[in-house]
């Protein structure tokens, strides 16, 4: 099932901003406003939306467009094409393959691992859970509830136990028994506390030690995320090598439009986007979809 | 926190303060920075643009008036409408006069819900009080057993069971009853604003427990959607006040102004830290200032005097102010501010040390500190006292002795040598030291200015004026500061 259909139960055609945009015939001043307004309330951000509506103002000069819907789907394609193009597969060819999840406190990697573990068994690969986040209290029986569920093996460590040997050991533990992958955790970081920051770079540095690759660094952002979010990416992506975006609780009444931002300003895809608690509830990003959610209203169930 | 919101008000202020009558033009050009100001730190836009106008409204035409000229009197009304934004005043957690107190925590996934009742256990612990926890998470795996890692370490008792959430409510209310707790704290499950099944859930619990106190966890760094969250929270449970949490990242919390407007409800808590004991009542006076970038100076005081003593801190900072500190000083220094907390967290209180070390050193790191502890033991009594003596033959000892390279030595000495040059100016235009010294004081002196704290009027030097170090010039060219005669702008603070 894709990002459309995931958000269909929760998100409505236009939101009630975009439907006064539609219900004047003629494209004005306040068009470009509410356009702008719409853009800000997703949190695109201002710079960004200020770029996208010049774009779109040359578009719309250049072709003539002269109707509020021709406008609108100059505004959808021109972000379609920014974020679109990208690479969004998940990296495998390690002996074996970790992925990385890093993230700020309780964006959901704990989670978003356990869903995708579970995904990535269903689909027949070996897969090993690693532990790595030894920080936050129960955070390794979190992830255990998840690896029992996908029938995966979970390698952890004591609470305060080194984070970059747990998931050294986990990379050992499948190569050892010939498994694929290993989805290693690590404890949320505020990415302005240098000491973490740098323990997480030891981390990626110690996950390839043995015979393991890091294949992914997939950083974690709350679709709630405002502004911020663009300084979280650049700090995770300077000590880390963050290769996609996990967007997560695209469910819930926020867009996740910093990823724009995001993918425009350090060249991030996001790969997969998280639309509820259920183990099957992460899926594949999808640009017109999420494009489409951006201006959606949100229906309560 | 709010460091760039600080600066980008700096920024906008700089350029109109000069102004001897604002005009129309002058007064939209600062509203405009002034927006995306705001909006970059994630304020919401209809809060955005309410603020807007009421500072136009007050701000067009404004001419010079008694001792502030326009620029002035604009800052004077940003300082207040700010700070009545964001709420004139701390609220206070009052008790049942039937115990327990009963307190209940809502908000979305991930906000940081079981950290925040564990941390405000702890906080009801020190108050004096025999706070109970009930786990009433039962969706996220392994939830409850976060709480109860938690309660361990502060040993406070957690209630739970494998039933559902107001079964657990009403359990675990009884349970605290029957062991004569006084306060109670509920963690719930985080959920979705626009989940209609959860909502209502969660607003069965509160029918349950009756809280005293609902509070609405919310995270710095939210952005747009805040302002959702806390309209439907608050139409479900009708909060009392909120808790903001992860404050101790860059995030500008623009979400604290957000809320506080729309919902009228004020920030109780503010979460600064992963340590348990990183969580304290929130003043909203104090952020008011630091957006302003004038630092926290309050709070700075009130840890100092948690961590050392009084005596101890005022002499510091004495010294620190008259820019005749010493090797051996700066490394009191650092271990007092260690005791403090995370240095990043102390640094952002003091007043425009966010602007000021912008050029010179903003990365805390606490091994790096750790390595000019080293350097600073491996130096001579003299060379600590006068660090201008140190050739390359000392250097290279120094180096030796601390296991560190002959740059790291140079870079100390100037980073030090630019330091006491700032904190001097600083203490020049009426630092942290002098008015936090003063705001111990109690009563106001006569004819000075009045800036009212919690801990009672504080006096300004009249001549010096309230300075505020990351607006005014520190070698007091220009603007120099804000001169604030009696009844100032910061009378409501």
């Amino acid at each position: 099932m894709g990002l459309r259909s995931r958000l269909g139960r929760a998100r409505d055609a236009w939101s009630s901003h975009l439907a006064t945009v539609r219900a004047s015939e003629m494209v004005d001043e306040r068009t470009w406003q509410e356009l702008g307004d719409a853009l800000i309330l997703a949190d695109i951000g201002v710079s960004t939306a200020d770029e996208l509506l010049s774009e779109v103002r040359q578009r719309v000069g250049r072709e003539g467009v002269d109707d509020v819907d021709g406008v609108l789907d100059i505004l959808k394609s021109v972000l379609v094409d920014r974020l679109g193009g990208a690479d969004r597969s998940l990296a495998l060819g390690g002996q074996p393959s970790v992925w990385l999840f890093v993230g700020v406190n309780g964006v959901g990697k704990t989670t978003t691992i356990g869903k995708l573990g579970g995904r990535e068994a269903a689909a027949g690969r070996h897969v090993v859970f690693a532990a790595g986040d030894t920080f936050r209290a129960a955070a390794a029986d979190q992830l255990s509830m998840w690896a029992d569920r996908a029938g995966s093996p979970m390698v952890s460590g004591a609470e305060g136990a080194d984070p970059s040997s747990v998931i050294f050991d986990a990379v050992e533990h499948a190569a050892a028994r010939g498994a694929e992958l290993v989805l290693a955790d690590t404890a949320g970081r505020v990415h302005t506390r240098s000491n973490l920051m740098d323990e997480l770079a030891k981390v990626r540095r110690v996950a390839e030690k043995g015979s393991g690759t890091v294949t992914e660094t997939l950083l974690v952002i709350d679709a709630t995320t405002g502004q911020n979010g663009l300084t979280q990416a650049r700090q995770f992506a300077e000590v880390a090598a963050v290769t996609g975006i996990v967007l997560t609780k695209l469910d819930g009444s926020a867009r996740g439009g910093i990823v724009v931002a995001v993918q425009e300003d350090l060249g991030i895809p996001v790969k997969l986007v998280g639309v509820g608690e259920g183990a099957d509830d992460l899926v594949e990003f999808d640009p017109v979809d999420f494009v489409d959610a951006l201006f959606a209203a949100d229906v309560t169930a | 926190m709010f460091e760039s919101l600080s600066s980008r008000f700096e920024g906008v202020l700089k350029r109109i303060r000069g102004k001897g009558r604002l005009g129309p033009e002058d007064v939209e050009e600062f509203l405009g920075e002034l927006r995306v100001a705001l909006l970059e730190a994630d304020v919401h836009l209809s809060v955005v643009r309410d603020f807007q106008d009421r500072i136009r409204e007050r701000a067009v035409g404004v001419e010079v008036s008694g001792a502030l000229n326009p620029g002035q009197q604009v800052v004077k009304i940003v300082l207040e409408e700010l700070t009545g934004v964001l709420g004139g005043e701390t609220h206070r957690l009052t008790y049942a006069s039937r115990p327990p107190t009963v307190v209940l925590l809502a908000g979305l996934q991930g906000s940081g819900k079981t950290t925040t009742a564990a941390k405000l256990a702890r906080w009801f612990k020190a108050q004096g009080r025999n706070p109970m926890l009930i786990g009433a998470d039962l969706q996220r795996p392994a939830a409850v057993e976060q709480l109860r890692t938690l309660a361990a370490r502060i040993d406070v008792p957690v209630f739970s069971e494998a039933t559902d959430p107001v079964s657990v409510a009403r359990a675990g209310l009884a349970e605290a009853r029957s062991l004569g707790r006084d306060v109670v704290i509920c963690d719930t499950a985080g959920r979705l604003a626009i989940d209609d099944d959860l909502m209502a859930e969660v607003a069965d619990v509160a029918a349950v427990l009756e809280p005293h106190h609902t509070l609405l966890v919310i995270d710095a760094m939210i952005g747009q959607d805040a302002v959702n969250t806390a309209e439907a929270f608050h139409a479900r449970l009708s909060l009392d006040a909120v808790v903001l949490t992860k404050l101790d990242g860059d995030a500008r919390g623009g979400a604290a102004l957000s809320v506080k407007e729309v919902v009228g409800r004020p920030i109780a808590f503010a979460s600064t830290g992963e340590a348990l004991e990183d969580f304290e009542p929130f003043h909203p006076d104090r952020l008011a200032s630091r957006i302003l970038g004038m630092g926290d100076v309050e709070t700075l005081i009130e840890k100092a005097e948690e961590t050392f003593d009084q005596a101890e801190a005022e002499a510091a900072a004495q010294r620190l102010m008259d820019g005749t500190f010493t090797l051996d000083d700066f490394l009191e220094q650092l271990k007092a501010l260690r005791k403090m907390g995370p240095l990043s967290n102390v640094m952002g209180m003091v007043p425009g040390m966010a602007q000021q070390m912008k050029g010179v050193e903003t990365e805390v790191d606490e091994r790096r500190i750790d390595r000019i502890e080293g350097i600073i033991h491996s130096m001579t009594p003299g060379e600590r006292t006068d660090p201008d003596v140190i050739d390359g033959s000392r250097r290279a000892r120094i180096a030796a002795g601390s296991g560190t390279q002959p740059n790291e030595i140079n870079q100390l000495v100037r980073q030090f040598r630019e330091m006491r040059k700032m904190m001097k100016q600083m203490g020049g235009s009426g630092g942290p030291g002098r008015r936090g010294r003063k705001a111990k004081g109690g009563k106001g002196r006569k004819g000075g200015g009045g800036r009212t704290t919690a801990r009672g009027p504080a006096p300004i030097d009249k001549k010096k004026g309230l300075s505020l170090p990351g607006l005014g010039d520190p070698a007091g060219g220009g603007f120099g500061g804000l001169d604030l005669p009696g009844g100032g702008p910061t009378d409501r603070m």
